[in-house]
């Protein structure tokens, strides 16, 4: 439900895109071989190509979660907008990038992806040596309990969270109004989780270790929505659970996805 | 010798996606029963081997982890070279990774909420002494046949989800699939031929039947 809901979310504004978009495009069967330039070098001016494409919009959760990710790893990319109130992810040629019609999808090259949280790890593991870290470093074990708290997100937290923000957020882009009878009981299964998620980040500094991986990241965009709602006192109220979320909130390249929605 | 144990109740859906990793890769393990129905798995004791109280949790050693398919993606590359592959051919093929990863996301957010749910109108629900709401049947079902006519489309290309090969993309799927093959909602699976052969292959994995016994 909150997949379609969030499908049919107003037509993107006007996006500038904030990395370079495509001057030529690549060939679909060849990765691009022009090399990128440094942001900071002098002229002469340079061509710069994108071999990454999002399709999707910034409002949506999903998408946030993938630019998040191309973000901390310093990707250029191109943001490419699908018009949801059109309906166009419910059609081809979007259902092509994804047989299931829904945001965000992913091309790399000859490669195309959807569903976020595979959309990240892929980004994460391709790009292991570039940007910020995404994954703890190690062995079996450290990977372990990264995959387990991946699974809290994607499976305890979000489930949760997602029909939350829906309630308090989207509905009220639909004309539809909050059901407080829903938020209540919602609410009342997400302080369990933030009561487990309180006990772990009193023994680790992030959830699945003590340096920012993606099982953090993958709560930044309902997390972000939900902080602008009264549901941010769940939040505030337990002390690591704040603190954690201001960290994970602060980092640079999520105020650069947070930026693109103003745009 | 501490081992691998599963805690867990042998009738679950998600403690059996991991039964069946272990037998695939033909690894000795402890299953500990914990009693659902009495409650167990929210008392202290299990807590503190998954503190959202949910089966199955899983030792290795000195190794804890919860999340069935955090626990089967762990036992995978693990034991690597043991029984099954149950990665990509190619494991370090990092696109072939992701490939298979996307087919577990599918499987954990388009194609279990709507199988789990149904397996809980159709079977749990009587073990609990409760009816079966048909209306909620019916919904769940015709949500769960647009995400089967997806995986026609992908099963007409390919043997199995990933790729030609058996993965945990697959493996994940099978104990609901189970569960629904004795049930009315059969016929979404019966009458899709692709994946009607993609669930007879699945299903008659020696370590699938192993885990209905």
């Amino acid at each position: 439900m909150i997949t379609i809901l969030q499908s049919q979310l107003l037509p993107p504004p006007p996006i500038k895109l904030r990395h370079s978009s495509l001057l030529f495009s690549p060939s679909q069967h060849s990765r691009p071989n022009l090399k990128f330039t440094s942001k900071s070098s002098p002229s002469p001016p340079t061509i710069t190509m994108a071999s990454i494409k999002v399709h999707g919009v910034p409002m949506s959760t999903a998408t946030m979660r993938v630019l998040a990710a191309l973000y901390e790893k310093d990707l250029e990319f191109e943001l490419i907008p699908v018009d949801m109130r059109a309906g166009a992810h419910k059609q081809e040629p979007f259902l092509s990038l994804n047989p299931f019609g829904q945001i965000p999808a992913l091309q790399d090259g000859d490669l195309t992806l959807f569903e976020s949280r595979a959309i990240t790890e892929y980004i994460a593991d391709e790009y292991s040596e570039k940007g910020e870290k995404l994954m703890c470093p190690g062995c079996n074990k450290v990977k372990a309990l990264t995959k387990v708290w991946l699974n809290v997100e994607g499976q305890q937290f979000d489930p949760i969270a997602s029909k939350i923000a829906f309630e308090r957020i989207f509905k009220g882009m639909f004309g539809m109004t909050t059901d407080p009878a829903a938020v209540q009981e919602l609410e009342g299964k997400l302080v369990r989780v933030l009561d487990i998620y309180e006990a772990r980040l009193s023994k680790s500094e992030f959830l699945a270790c003590d340096c920012f991986t993606l099982a953090d990241l993958h709560h930044l965009p309902v997390i972000h929505y939900l902080m602008g709602t009264d549901s941010k006192a769940l939040f505030e109220s337990r002390p690591k659970v704040c603190e954690w979320v201001k960290k994970i909130t602060a980092r640079p390249a999520w105020a650069k996805v947070v930026d693109l929605q103003k745009q | 010798m501490a081992g691998i144990k599963v805690f867990g109740h042998a009738a679950s859906i998600s403690t059996r996606r991991v039964l069946l990793t272990l037998h695939e890769k033909n690894l000795d393990f402890e299953l500990v029963h914990v009693d659902l129905k009495d409650g167990e798995h929210k008392t202290e004791s299990f807590l503190s081997h998954n503190p959202f109280g949910k089966v199955p949790a899983f030792e290795d050693g000195d190794l804890k982890l919860f999340e069935s398919r955090a626990i089967t993606q762990y036992i995978a590359p693990r034991y690597e070279g043991q029984g099954t592959n149950l990665l990509q051919p190619d494991s370090k093929n990092l696109a072939q990774y992701a490939i298979m990863a996307m087919g577990m996301q599918v499987e954990a957010h388009q194609f279990d909420p709507l199988a789990s749910k149904l397996a809980w109108e159709h079977v749990f629900k009587l073990i609990y002494g409760l009816t079966t709401d048909q209306a909620v049947v019916a919904e769940e079902e015709a949500k769960l046949a647009k995400v089967l006519d997806v995986y026609e489309a992908r099963l007409k290309e390919f043997k199995y989800l990933a790729g030609d090969t058996f993965t945990l993309t697959d493996l994940h799927h099978i104990p609901a699939v189970q569960y629904l093959l004795e049930t009315p909602t059969k016929k979404l699976f019966t009458e899709r031929p692709h994946v009607n052969k993609w669930v007879a292959e699945i299903t008659k994995r020696p370590a699938s039947q192993k885990i209905l016994q």
